[in-house]
């Protein structure tokens, strides 16, 4: 019984935070090559009703979430030319993209309200799964859990560990340098900036597909924006935005359950995931483990190549 | 006729068409004219629950007069400074009557009202009331009351779970009337409540219908606007109750019915009003009887017995003969609010701010 309801309520901190993961880590590369792009939470939409309506019409999950991630892609690609190459302004440019991508995700799933589809099957990895309580939590749940975690590892490796990766950082920090030194500053902005399109639109399809199967408008309800801040108080390092991603759905599923046990008003529950998370990661920024935490330099200014 | 029109759309030909009213002077309607009527509303009309409702109703209003009226609708209108522009908009562009949907649009209703005496307003869920601004609301909890009979006769383990928005009159009303219905048929039933701070979040609905039913709810309710909530039920194999209109698509064998807003007999009475030259500020707080208030379908899987219950506890109401809220009640201390027999008023239901006995919050 104990070891059940650990079992659920696991399950649903993954459910919660999964979401945000994709978002933020997308989000991450994207800020790292110095490029603001503020319609996170358009592109999880567009991946949200694309990877639905895909896998409802095709019946294949898989094209269902390539699909999502394609027109998450899709979604940033014209965000990144207007700013990029039209040098149209990152900010204004990211909210209006927010603002069509909720009316055009409402748009193309107006006939797919109130369709059933099958939720994503759960990967049971062998022998591991049959484990008691962790088995189910951490070795059976849906392919895009894994992906999330696959991702932010694939991205802290490739900021480090990889010369593209360096490039990507040093464009990030100074265009102008990188630009002086032949690194081909637009053309890595334009592939990061597609990425976190990709990724962000993940993120819908996970919304849309595994953790309330179904499709309504508006569905990801702000997810988008919470993941643009677990991006600045992870302070753009991968491991720290997966925990700042956990521990806000951590604490949005606990409080759920803490309701009725522990006497509070309502408003301080639905206050609790905002007040933790800023608390915990301000304390890392704050502690011994300080690193470089300022945003990338050259965040949000548009870079014109000198003719 | 219907004009549709976007907020932003409408916002950016304002200017427009207040240049083009201020040089024709604004003709006196004609009986042959038709009826400028508007609604504002504060949700998208796709959004399957509450602004769907009115929307639902507002149709069925314009098939009702066809010719004689011309229907505007602005949809996803945020509570704020633009809802005050976009009722104003709608006042200078000629249009007779305006609904205003939500709560939220309360003092921007008002404050055009008051600039536009001879333009008539009908504000939903309000209180406050000026000579051409009246008030609708209907009485969900009525609604409420009939899902608790089925609950109390449904649930075996004798918890109900309720995905609660905010801890409002309107929301607390509806808890209480729910518990005290089931209370009937188990004097022990309890009703666990997780607030979830929102009309409308799929995820975090779902999220509090799995912790609801981890502690031990069979049968859910949910008074916030989206299915997600249903979508548990049905994987988890419990019952539940949909919002605003009929959810049985998500939710074929969980669903058991659902309160349904039926605004439709109010907009065409109010229309006619106007027609007439009748129309008065009113303040109608309308239920079952009304038809303002209805009930989805019962699911097949419902024994005839309960399905008659229901039935019969929906007519008692409509008739006036059961009252939700009658005593003897108690709150959650365990103290008397109500003695036998007493019934509230609909100004105490109207600011209820405290739960009965068997909630747990």
């Amino acid at each position: 019984m104990i070891d059940e309801s650990i079992v659920h309520i696991s399950s649903a901190v993954i459910s919660a935070s999964t979401p945000l993961l994709f978002a933020a880590t997308g989000e991450l590369i994207v800020e790292r090559s110095g490029v603001l792009n503020l319609g996170v939470e358009g592109m999880m939409l567009m991946g949200a009703v694309t990877g639905f309506a895909t896998t409802v019409t095709t019946g294949s999950p898989v094209l269902g979430i390539l699909a999502a991630a394609a027109a998450g892609a899709a979604l940033s690609l014209v965000f990144a030319v207007l700013t990029l190459t039209l040098m149209a302004n990152q900010v204004a440019t990211g909210l209006a993209l927010t603002i069509f991508g909720i009316g055009i995700s409402a748009l193309l799933g107006s006939g797919f309200v109130g369709q059933p589809v099958p939720a994503l099957p759960k990967l049971d990895i062998p022998v591991l799964s049959t484990l008691p309580v962790i088995g189910p939590v951490l070795f059976g749940q849906d392919g895009l859990v894994y992906l999330s975690v696959v991702m932010t590892a694939g991205s802290a490796w490739f900021l480090k560990r990889t010369h593209t990766g360096m490039k990507l950082r040093a464009i990030g920090e100074s265009a102008q340098s990188a630009h002086s030194l032949g690194l081909p500053v637009i053309r890595m902005r334009y592939l990061a900036t597609l990425y976190g399109g990709a990724a962000a639109g993940l993120g819908g399809a996970f919304l849309s597909l595994s953790y309330t199967p179904m499709w309504m408008e508006g569905m990801t309800s702000g997810r988008g924006w919470i993941a643009l801040a677990l991006v600045v108080f992870g302070s753009w390092r991968p491991w720290r935005v997966l925990a700042g991603a956990y521990l806000f759905g951590g604490v949005t599923i606990l409080q759920l359950h803490a309701q009725g046990v522990v006497h509070l008003p309502a408003q301080v529950f639905s206050m609790l995931p905002y007040l933790a998370t800023i608390a915990v990661l301000t304390a890392i920024s704050a502690g011994p483990w300080r690193g470089r935490l300022t945003a990338p330099a050259d965040l949000g200014k548009p870079f014109r190549p000198p003719v | 006729m219907t004009m549709i029109v976007t907020r932003r759309t409408f916002l950016a030909g304002s200017a427009a068409a207040t240049g083009a009213l201020a040089l024709g002077r604004p003709g006196r309607a004609f009986a042959a004219d038709p009826l400028r009527v508007a609604f504002v509303y504060i949700g998208p009309i796709g959004d399957h629950g509450y602004t769907y409702a009115h929307d639902v109703g507002r149709k069925a209003m314009e098939a009702h007069f066809g010719d004689k009226v011309k229907v505007t609708y602005v949809e996803n209108v945020p509570e704020g400074p633009d809802c005050e522009r976009v009722i104003r908009q709608l006042a200078t562009s000629g249009n007779q009557l305006i609904f205003s949907t939500s709560f939220g649009f309360m003092e921007a209703t008002i404050k055009v009202a008051n600039q536009f005496p001879k333009i008539k307003f009908e504000h939903a869920t309000g209180f406050k009331r000026t000579p051409n601004l009246a008030i609708y609301n209907a009485r969900f909890y009525e609604g409420r009351a009939v899902l608790g009979d089925i609950a109390g006769r449904m649930s075996k383990s004798g918890v109900a779970g309720y995905v609660a928005s905010f801890p409002i009159p309107e929301v607390v009303m509806g808890i209480n009337a729910f518990t005290l219905a089931a209370q009937k048929h188990n004097p022990n039933f309890k009703t666990k409540v997780i607030w979830v701070n929102t009309w409308y979040d799929p995820g975090k609905e779902s999220d509090a219908a799995k912790a609801l039913i981890d502690k031990g709810a069979d049968i859910l309710s949910q008074h916030t606007d989206s299915a997600a909530p249903l979508q548990v039920a049905e994987s988890r194999g419990v019952y539940a109750f949909g919002q605003a209109t009929d959810m049985t698509p998500y939710a074929p064998k969980a669903h058991l019915t659902a309160v349904v807003d039926q605004w439709a007999n109010y907009y065409i009475d109010r229309v006619q009003k106007v027609m007439d030259g009748t129309w008065t500020s009113s303040d109608i707080w309308w239920g079952f009887k009304e038809g303002l208030v209805g009930l989805a379908p019962f699911n097949a899987s419902m024994p005839a017995d309960v399905k008659a219950a229901a039935d019969k506890l929906k007519a008692d109401i409509s008739s006036g003969a059961v009252h939700p809220f009658t005593g003897p009640i108690r709150n959650q201390k365990g103290d008397i609010v109500y003695a036998a027999g007493q019934k509230a008023t609909d100004e105490e239901m109207l600011k209820m701010n405290w739960y009965v006995a068997g909630v747990e919050s």
